[in-house]
C-alpha cells in the first residue's frame, strides 16, 4: 500500500470519482431542462413548417423509420403525421442531404401525401458562412422557394438548380449546397408519394 | 502585490497573449472565428472553463503529487468543459446549437492546461483566478478581432446572428458595414483565418518593435543628459 505507484493510482481514482459524481449531479439537475429545451425547439420547428396543425398532436402521431436511400441517414429519422378526420393530410419528415459541401445537412419538410411540399427548413448544417448558409431562413428566403412545389413524373428534371437545368436558384459561388438540398427534398417527396403505407404504420416514437 | 497583478494583466492581455504569442488553442481559434458572435460565444465559454480550472488546480496544488499532476489537471478541465456544455445545453440552447462541436473541443485548448501547469499549480488561488481572467480576456480579444476582420471582409456585417447568443434584443446589434455585391469569400474559409491570424501577429510585433525603438531612443537621450551633467 505504501508503494508510491499504488498510492498515486488510488489518488487518481479518487479524483476521477469526485469528478464523475459532480458531473452526474449536474447532469441530473439539467436533464429535465435540456429535455424541455429540445421539446420546445422541436415544437417551434413543427409549428414553423406546419402552422395549421397542433404540435402536440403531431408529436403524438409520429413514426421512427430508417430509410437511408430516401432520407439520407443510416440512423432512424422521425416522420410526424397530421390527421384530419382520420386521414393523413400532411407529413412532417426529418430528412438529410448527405452530400452537402461540408458534411450532412439536416432538413425538416412538410409534405402532403401526394408529394406537394408545404414548407422546408434547415435544422443543422456546417455549410460555409456567407456562401452555403443561405439555406438558413435567417440569411435568405431561398427555402421558401419550395413552398407548394409538387413532385411528379413529368417535372422530375425541373427539381434541380438552374445550372443543372432545373427551377431552383443556386447561390453565387455555391452550387453544391443548394443542389444537395433540392435533391434531398425531391427524394423525400418521392418517398412520401411512393409509400402510402406510411400513413398506416402504428406510431412508434419514444414519448416526448 | 499590485505590481504583480499589473504584470499578470499585461502578460495575459498582451506580452504573453495565449492567442497571439503562445499560439495556443489555435484549433478553436481559427475554426469558429468566422463571425463576431461565434467568437464571443467561444471566448466566454473558454474564459469560464479557464477560470474554473485555474481555481481548482490552484486549490488542490499542495495535495497533488508531481508525477500524476497532468492526468489530474486533464480530469479537472474535462469535467469543467462537460459541466459548461451541460449548462449551455440547458440554459442557452441556441448558443449551444451554434457552437456545436467547439464546446467539447475546449478540452483540447492547450491554453487551459498550459495555464494550469505553468501558473495555477504554483500560485495561490487569487492570483490564479486573476491570471485565468486575464488570459481568458486576452484569448477572447484575439477571437473577437479575428471574428470582426473575417466577418467584415467575408459578409460585410458585424454581430450577425448575435440574437442566438444574447437573446432577441441583440438583433439590434447587427451592423451592415459594407454592402458590396461581391465579398471576400476567402476571409470566411479556413485559409482566411490563417492569413488574418498572421496579419494580427505581424501587427502586434510591429507595435512591440516600435515601442522598443522608442524606448531605446529615450534611454539614449537620458544617458546623454547624464553624461552631460557630469562633464
Amino acid at each position: 500500500m505504501n508503494h508510491p505507484i499504488s498510492k498515486n493510482a488510488l489518488l487518481l481514482a479518487l479524483v476521477a470519482l469526485i469528478c464523475v459524481s459532480i458531473l452526474t449531479l449536474i447532469q441530473q439537475l439539467t436533464a429535465p431542462r435540456i429535455a424541455e429545451q429540445r421539446l420546445a425547439n422541436r415544437m417551434a420547428l413543427l409549428h414553423d413548417v406546419l402552422p395549421a396543425a397542433a404540435e402536440q398532436q403531431l408529436l403524438d402521431d409520429c413514426i421512427s423509420i430508417t430509410a437511408p436511400e430516401w432520407l439520407g441517414r443510416n440512423s432512424p429519422q422521425l416522420i410526424f403525421r397530421w390527421r384530419q378526420q382520420g386521414a393523413v393530410s400532411a407529413f412532417v419528415v426529418e430528412t438529410t442531404a448527405p452530400d452537402g459541401y461540408s458534411g450532412t445537412i439536416d432538413l425538416m419538410v412538410a409534405i402532403t401525401p401526394d408529394g406537394t411540399v408545404l414548407a422546408a427548413r434547415t435544422l443543422t448544417h456546417q455549410e460555409t458562412p456567407g456562401l452555403g448558409d443561405k439555406i438558413e431562413l435567417r440569411k435568405s428566403d431561398w427555402m421558401h422557394s419550395f413552398a407548394n412545389q409538387t413532385v411528379h413524373e413529368a417535372n422530375l428534371r425541373r427539381w434541380a438548380v438552374r445550372k443543372d437545368g432545373g427551377d431552383f436558384d443556386q447561390f453565387t459561388g455555391a452550387t453544391i449546397t443548394p443542389r444537395a438540398v433540392v435533391n434531398a427534398i425531391k427524394r423525400t417527396a418521392l418517398f412520401i408519394q411512393q409509400h402510402p403505407e406510411l400513413a398506416e404504420q402504428p406510431a412508434n416514437c419514444e414519448a416526448f | 502585490m499590485s505590481q504583480n497583478y499589473k504584470e499578470l494583466a499585461t502578460q495575459g492581455l498582451w506580452s504573453n497573449n495565449p492567442g497571439l504569442v503562445q499560439l495556443l488553442g489555435l484549433c478553436p481559434l481559427l475554426a469558429v472565428t468566422n463571425t463576431v458572435t461565434n467568437a464571443l460565444g467561444l471566448g466566454i465559454a473558454t474564459l469560464l472553463v479557464l477560470l474554473g480550472s485555474n481555481l481548482v488546480v490552484s486549490a488542490i496544488r499542495n495535495w497533488v503529487p508531481r508525477e500524476i499532476r497532468i492526468p489530474i489537471f486533464v480530469l479537472v478541465i474535462a469535467s469543467f468543459v462537460t459541466a459548461v456544455e451541460l449548462l449551455m445545453n440547458a440554459f442557452t440552447y441556441n448558443l449551444y446549437l451554434a457552437l456545436g462541436i467547439f464546446i467539447p473541443l475546449i478540452v483540447t485548448n492547450c491554453a487551459i492546461i498550459g495555464r494550469a501547469e505553468a501558473f495555477a499549480s504554483k500560485n495561490p488561488m487569487l492570483p490564479s483566478a486573476f491570471d485565468a481572467l486575464m488570459m481568458g480576456l486576452g484569448f477572447t480579444a484575439v477571437l473577437l478581432a479575428l471574428g470582426a476582420i473575417r466577418e467584415l471582409l467575408g459578409q460585410g456585417t458585424l454581430f450577425d446572428g448575435a440574437d442566438a447568443l444574447l437573446g432577441p434584443w441583440a438583433q439590434a446589434l447587427r451592423v451592415e458595414v459594407l454592402a458590396l455585391d461581391h465579398y471576400f469569400i476567402v476571409a470566411l474559409l479556413p485559409p482566411g483565418a490563417f492569413i488574418a491570424m498572421g496579419l494580427l501577429i505581424a501587427g502586434k510585433n510591429a507595435i512591440d518593435q516600435r515601442k522598443q525603438r522608442k524606448q531605446q531612443v529615450k534611454t539614449a537621450i537620458t544617458r546623454a543628459r547624464v553624461t552631460g551633467t557630469i562633464v
